[in-house]
This record gives C-alpha cells, sequence and structure tokens, in this order.
C-alpha cells in the first residue's frame, strides 16, 4: 500500500523523551544559544506524555545535572529528598536478615550527595526546560521505522493511526509522518525497539561482550506518616532470590520520598536460570520481609510498573555511532551498575553526543555522516572513567552469586578504587540461561494477601495501561508455533511468569492448547524480546500514546 | 458563522484517580492530563460544522492555570482558528466558568456555543445550561445529532426514552453527547501548525465576572472496596448463604 506521507526536516531529531534524549535535546539548544547557531530539535515520545513511560527507582547522583542546569534548584527542578541515610540488608531467609554496616559497603552503593526522586517527573521537568529552550516536543507518537537510504540513517517514520488488528487501514487512518534530520539519536531506553535494529544493522556490537539485563519491578506507595523517613534508602540482596548459589541475582530497594511516600521495588536479573521463577511473584512476597513490611503495613499503594534494565556495563556497551546519528542513554548501555544508577550516565551521554553534533553542524556539516568526536568525547568523560571503574561488578554477581561476587566487588571498589588488575567477564546471554523445566525445582509462591501483596491484574490496573483495542499485536513472533510446540514442553513457557504485566497465557486443555497474548497490557518493558529462550518473540512499538501512564515513578 | 467551544483540562481517563489520603480531593500532581472527552466530540463537531461550510470560524476557550493552554493547543490542533485562555489560578465552579463563557460569547458574537455535556472530573454537567440561562438563548443538551440551516440547529437528543428531535434558534448552547461523533486522531503536522496558531489571554476582571463560590466540596472520599467473594461448593451451601445475608 503506498501512502503519501507529511514529512518534516530538523537539524537534530531525538528519538525517546527519557533523561538522555532531553538532556540532548537541551544541551543542543544551550550551544546554540551560547554560540549563535540555529539548531532546530525536535523530540518524538510514543508515551501519551512526556514522563508516562519513565519508570525507575530512584536515586538520583546529580553529577549531570549539575553540568547541565548548574541553577536547578532555582529552575524548579523535582529534587525534593536528599539521601539522609543508607541501609544495606543481606535477606537470608524470608524473616531474617543481616545488615551490613557502613564500612562493609561497596563505595559506590553509598548515597551521600543524591537524591530520591521520582525519575517521571524529572522528564517532565527537564521538558519543560527544553520546550523553554526552544525544543519542539511532540509525546503520543512513536517511530515505528528507521528511513536508512544509502546505508545512512535520515531520521524515522512515524507509525500509522487507525489500522485494525488485521493490519488494514480504518475509517480514521491516518499515515505517519516522516521526521528527517541531518542527525538522529536514538534514547528509547533499555532494548530500544529500533536501537536493537541498529545494532543488527550496522554490526555496532561486535567484539563486545553479550549485553545483559535485569527486570526491575516497582510500586509507589502511601505510608503512614510515623513509619516514614525522608530521605532514607534501603537497598538489599539475596531472598527472595538465591541466597548462595547464582540461580537467581539482583537486588531490592525502597526508598524514602517526599509526601509520606515510599516506593519499594526488586531487580531480578535476567540470567536466572530456572523457568519457573516469576519475578512479578518474588517482588510480592519480598515485601513480606520485615524489614521491609514494617514500612508499608497500613500503607496504600499507589502505583506499580515494570521496565528492563540494561546492565551489561562498558564490556558490553556496542559502538554508539553510525551514519547519520548515534544511540544514547540505555538505548546503548551506559547504566552504571556499580551504583545502580543510569540516569546520570544517561544524560551525560546525551549531552555528550549534543556537543558531536553541534560541532558538525558549526562546521557546516549537512549532516549523515559518523559522529567520529563522540567515541572521543566518551572516552575523555567522566562517565568513562566510571563505567570503567565498575566494569566487573554485575558479572561478578552473576557468575559468583550475591555474597562471593558482592564481596569481589567490596574488595575491587574499597581495595582497588575499581582499578583491580582483572576484569570479570559473562559472556552467556541472558535469553540462554534457562535451565529445562524437568531439570528445574518448581517454585510455589504464596497467595497474594491483598494488603502487601496482590495479583497480577489489580497490579497492572494501576499502572493505568491503555491501547487502542482495534489494532496489530505489536508483540509479534517469528514463528508462531513456538510458544506450544517448544518453549512449552521444554520451559513450561517462561513468558506466563516473566511477563510482569500478564499479558502472555497459554490457555485451553491438554491437547489443545494456544498461546494467548493480551497485548493491551503490556507496559512496553521489552523483557519477552530479550527473555525469550528462542528469541521468537518481536517488541514492536503500538499506536503511538498507547502503554501506561505512570505518574509519580 | 462564528462558533465557540469550551474545552477543559482533566486527568485523563485512562488515568487511575486515587483520592489524597486527607480527603481534600484528587491527586492531581504529576498526573497525566488532557482534554475531557466530551469536548473533544464537541471539537470533532464544530470542526465537521466547518468542513459543511455551516461555520466559517471555530475559537476555543478554556479557563484555568497556565498548563490549560496545553488543551487549548489539543483544540487548536484539532481545527479551532484561534484560542482565548481565560487565565484562572484559583477554582473554578460551573457558575464561574459559565459567566465567564457568556462574557466570551457575547463578546465574539459567536452564533453557536458547543461545549461537552459535563467533564469527567466533576460531572457537574451544568456549564452549558448556565451560559444558556446567563444569555437568555436556546439550549440543545446531549445531543447526538446535530444539523444546522441558516439562523435554526436542528438537534437530535438523547433522552430515557428514546431520541428526541428538536429544532433551536441560533445563537443557542449545544452540549454533546457520547454518540454524536468519533473524534479524529490528531496529526502531527497539525499539532505543529497549532503551536502557531494565536491564544489570546484573558482574565475574569477583563471580563467584568467575579467567580462564584456557589458551592464548597467538604469531602472526597474513594468508592468502598469490594468485600472479598466466598466460594460456595453445593447449591444447598449457596441457600444458606443467601438466606443467611437475608436475600432470600
Amino acid at each position: 500500500m503506498s501512502v503519501e506521507r507529511d514529512v518534516m526536516e530538523y537539524d537534530v531529531l531525538v528519538v525517546g523523551a527519557g533523561p538522555a534524549g532531553l538532556s540532548a535535546a537541551c544541551r543542543l539548544k544551550q550551544i546554540a544559544a551560547e554560540s549563535g547557531q540555529e539548531i532546530s530539535v525536535c523530540v518524538v515520545e510514543k508515551g501519551s506524555e512526556v514522563g508516562a513511560h519513565i519508570l525507575s527507582g530512584a536515586v538520583l547522583e546529580p553529577r549531570a545535572l549539575n553540568e547541565l542546569f548548574p541553577n536547578w534548584k532555582e529552575l524548579g527542578a523535582p529534587l525534593n529528598a536528599p539521601v539522609k541515610r543508607d541501609e544495606l540488608h543481606f535477606f537470608y531467609s524470608p524473616q531474617k536478615s543481616f545488615r551490613f554496616l557502613d564500612f562493609m559497603i561497596p563505595k559506590p552503593m553509598h548515597n551521600h550527595g543524591n537524591y530520591v526522586i521520582s525519575l517521571g517527573n524529572l522528564c517532565r521537568w527537564l521538558a519543560t526546560q527544553a520546550e523553554g529552550l526552544g525544543v519542539e516536543i511532540y509525546p503520543g507518537f512513536a517511530a515505528q521505522e528507521i528511513i536508512i537510504e544509502n546505508d545512512v540513517v535520515r531520521g524515522v517514520q512515524i507509525g500509522d493511526l487507525g489500522v485494525g488488528h488485521d493490519g488494514q487501514p480504518k475509517g480514521d487512518y491516518t499515515p505517519g509522518m516522516e521526521l528527517r534530520a541531518k542527525y538522529t539519536l536514538f534514547s528509547e531506553g533499555c532494548r530500544g525497539h529500533l536501537g536493537k535494529r541498529l545494532i543488527e544493522r550496522y554490526q555496532l556490537a561486535e567484539g563486545t561482550d553479550p549485553q545483559h539485563y535485569a527486570i526491575g519491578l516497582k510500586e509507589l506507595w502511601e505510608v503512614d506518616p510515623s513509619r516514614h523517613e525522608l530521605g532514607l534508602v534501603v537497598h538489599g540482596a539475596g531472598w527472595p532470590l538465591s541466597v548462595t548459589g547464582t540461580e537467581s541475582t539482583g537486588g531490592s530497594f525502597l526508598y524514602h520520598l517526599e509526601n509520606n511516600q515510599v516506593v519499594v521495588g526488586l531487580i531480578v536479573d535476567l540470567s536466572y536460570s530456572n523457568p519457573y521463577l516469576s519475578p512479578f511473584d518474588d517482588f510480592q512476597r519480598f515485601k513480606h520481609h520485615p524489614v521491609i513490611a514494617k514500612y508499608l503495613e497500613g500503607g496504600k499503594r499507589l502505583s506499580y510498573g515494570a521496565r528492563a534494565i540494561v546492565k551489561g556495563g562498558l564490556n558490553a556497551l556496542p559502538k554508539t555511532v553510525f551514519p547519520g546519528g548515534a544511540l544514547i542513554g540505555d538505548d546503548a548501555g551506559y547504566l552504571n551498575f556499580a551504583k545502580i544508577k543510569g540516569s546520570h550516565t544517561a544524560m551525560k551521554s546525551g549531552m555528550l553526543a549534543a556537543e558531536a553534533v553541534a560541532e558538525k553542524l558549526k562546521a557546516g556539516s549537512e549532516g549523515g555522516d559518523v559522529l567520529t568526536s563522540l567515541p572521543e568525547k566518551f572516552k575523555a568523560s567522566w562517565l568513562y572513567e566510571e563505567l570503567d571503574k565498575s566494569r566487573s561488578f554485575g558479572a561478578a554477581i552473576h557468575k559468583f552469586g550475591a555474597l562471593i561476587g558482592g564481596t569481589i566487588n567490596w574488595i575491587e571498589q574499597n581495595i582497588f578504587g575499581g582499578k583491580a588488575p582483572w576484569s570479570i567477564r559473562d559472556l552467556k546471554k541472558d535469553h540462554e540461561s534457562l535451565k529445562l523445566a524437568r531439570d528445574s525445582e518448581k517454585i510455589i509462591y504464596p497467595k497474594p494477601d491483598g494488603k502487601l501483596s496482590f495479583d497480577k491484574l489489580s497490579s497492572v490496573f494501576l499502572s493505568s495501561t491503555n491501547h487502542e483495542e482495534d489494532q496489530p499485536v505489536h508483540l509479534q513472533l517469528k514463528d508462531p508455533s513456538i510458544p506450544i510446540a517448544k518453549n512449552l514442553p521444554m520451559y513450561d513457557e517462561p513468558a506466563q511468569r516473566y511477563c510482569p504485566a500478564g499479558v502472555y497465557e497459554v490457555v485451553g486443555e491438554e491437547g489443545a492448547k494456544r498461546f494467548q497474548i493480551n497485548a493491551q497490557n503490556c507496559v512496553h518493558c521489552k523483557t519477552c524480546d530479550i527473555k525469550d529462550p528462542a528469541q521468537n518473540i518481536n517488541w514492536v512499538a503500538p499506536e503511538g500514546g498507547g502503554g501506561p501512564n505512570y505518574a509519580n515513578m | 458563522m462564528k462558533a465557540l467551544v469550551s474545552v477543559k483540562r482533566v486527568v485523563d481517563y485512562n488515568v487511575r484517580v486515587q483520592v489524597k489520603s486527607d480527603g481534600s480531593g484528587v491527586v492531581t500532581d504529576g498526573v497525566k492530563h488532557s482534554m475531557n472527552p466530551f469536548d473533544e466530540i464537541a471539537m470533532e463537531e464544530a470542526v465537521r460544522l466547518k468542513e459543511k461550510g455551516k461555520v466559517t470560524e471555530i475559537v476555543a476557550v478554556t479557563i484555568g492555570g497556565a498548563k490549560n493552554e496545553e488543551t487549548l493547543r489539543t483544540a487548536l490542533a484539532f481545527g479551532a482558528d484561534r484560542a482565548i485562555h481565560i487565565k484562572e489560578e484559583g477554582e473554578v465552579q460551573p457558575l464561574t466558568a459559565a459567566k465567564a463563557f457568556a462574557a466570551v460569547l457575547k463578546k465574539e458574537d459567536a452564533k453557536l456555543f458547543i461545549a461537552g455535556k459535563q467533564a469527567i472530573d466533576d460531572d457537574a454537567n451544568q456549564t452549558g445550561q448556565m451560559v444558556a440561562a446567563l444569555l437568555d438563548i436556546a439550549q440543545a443538551t446531549f445531543a447526538s445529532k446535530v444539523e444546522v440551516d441558516g439562523d435554526k440547529a436542528t438537534v437530535t437528543r438523547e433522552v430515557d426514552a428514546g431520541l428526541e428531535t428538536i429544532e433551536v434558534d441560533l445563537p443557542a448552547v449545544i452540549t454533546t453527547d457520547l454518540r454524536l461523533n468519533e473524534p479524529r486522531y490528531l496529526k502531527l503536522p497539525d499539532i505543529m501548525k497549532a503551536k502557531k496558531k494565536p491564544v489570546d489571554a484573558t482574565t475574569l476582571a477583563d471580563l467584568g465576572v467575579s467567580v462564584a463560590a456557589g458551592y464548597k466540596v467538604t469531602k472526597t472520599a474513594p468508592p468502598p472496596t469490594r468485600s472479598k467473594g466466598v466460594m460456595v461448593k453445593t447449591v444447598d451451601e449457596l441457600v444458606a448463604a443467601l438466606k443467611a445475608k437475608g436475600l432470600l
């Protein structure tokens, strides 16, 4: 079907209004103002508004923000809860735990000088700053295709609106427009669906270690004021994940925000091996641990969400530049896993890309070439130094488990200051780590009590997720027979459990089983795209504006 | 003929609304807002009337704080020619809004005032009717079909008994019901163009309108949660359970 598409041209196009994309947009306009250049910048965002798809802990290290807006306080940035106290616990049973003394904590996990924030609200604020600087931001429009001409990225095509579930145009069919730019910066976040294609197309990951991921689940609670301690940061490892082994690793967090709000979350590394593991159910039972429950009891759950996290660090960082653009933020994988923080690194990567682009434009470039100075700028920045110091952190935990891996990390960070003479690498891909169901022990999760723990559907309800019902399924199976023919007998189809939103179900009687995809529940976390053992699920952007509507997440 | 369309910024219909813990209202900070869906229908109808040549100019109007400009931009993307922002940071009750819209309608000499039948946040369903009363003009509420011919409008209304068709003289107030139309998708080029369309700011004082505090919200409470169901194994058990509750 050939359709006429509107076209708009910009100097710079940014795909995704998260911390990286918005920082890049702001920095571009700042440089333009300083140097008297004209730079037109457009940001597209698939969420219904800026922040709607943003989900993070979050403890923010303000380093990049200080550089971008030194006067952020006067500008009213939503950093209202300075970290007052840090706790690190090791949970070794559903009831018992051990609290580390301060000197025992790996240095990158100290949070003095940082802030407990809602990253969604920080992005909303960044968007206001960006618009004030003259950036055009269009939420509710999903970049669907990359425009590549003669091997050069020229922009993106926005998804069509009004296409029925059968792929045929409906009465209100509206073709998506083409947004073209001299340089396109991709900042879709972890496992961006276009970023994934770019990495393949331009072989950007050649020679790097496999990328590693985790799934983070988070809830926002309003708690009893007497149980609230503004600025308290609690991190944990161990139960409900493996206490000694490496079957499942990850960590947990609980932060006290302003307004008697507390966020609680569990991060499960997607290198877990037991196909019966359910990150959602582990998160629900985790909240019953006395260390956590003491804050939440009597409180009210306000919101729920989940998002995949990219955590391979420097060893897995792909090349970030290609003709006509760059990958920035989590779309490339700048998260610092030792600090469990990716916001300041994402922001910095966006700012560096902005500088590289502005230089090119100043030199009169017509675009479409490679931003060769970006890798050099990265290498010379604190961002590289920081990621280099923590390059082994995640791999050590994957390979040796929370306790021994954690000890290695303590030695690396506190004795060698991150400059240990070794580098621990993890070469096994996350989707290859599952054991067969018959070799695995079934996990029996307790029933939710409706007070601290809840079922999946009532949780998804709190994410305010919505998709236009009559549209093509945006979770595409390359081979529709695999879930029932292969994944079910081999792994008891793990999608039923790793999906935090109940999208995947195996329904029907023995012998007539069917794989059902409830795409309208999807919270855009991308876990299925990463963890499916057959790599058979391809996440593509649904109609713009669909997905969660996270508030204060 | 000029049409005035009022649009309101409300908490988005997809958002699960939370009541503040002190019962003073609902949480609106950090929550997604968008145009009241009934007002989208009003905008769509105005645009269709313009496409049919019945209306020559569409003016969108809203009342509220600075953020309400977003809603006006949405109206401009729908196809409004220009917009008026009545700036008021405080609480706006239906009577205040109605007085302000009546003043704008008069000033603009618009022949049609189209509004959503109600806003999904307070469900007041008052503003349109009040505008008609204040100006002593006709009203056709809950419209499911609108036809304009000369200085008359024929409006089909959804009433309990079915459909009622009435004819009103213009100027008139029309409030829109759910089945009047299906609002179109906003196109990105239209949203881009909307950024450049004019929005005039005004205030209640400029319009010679005072804030009308007709009522006070004393308490906001969430609906009671549904209590857990009981599983029964046999019909006898069910009958016994119903009897115990006095339902049988």
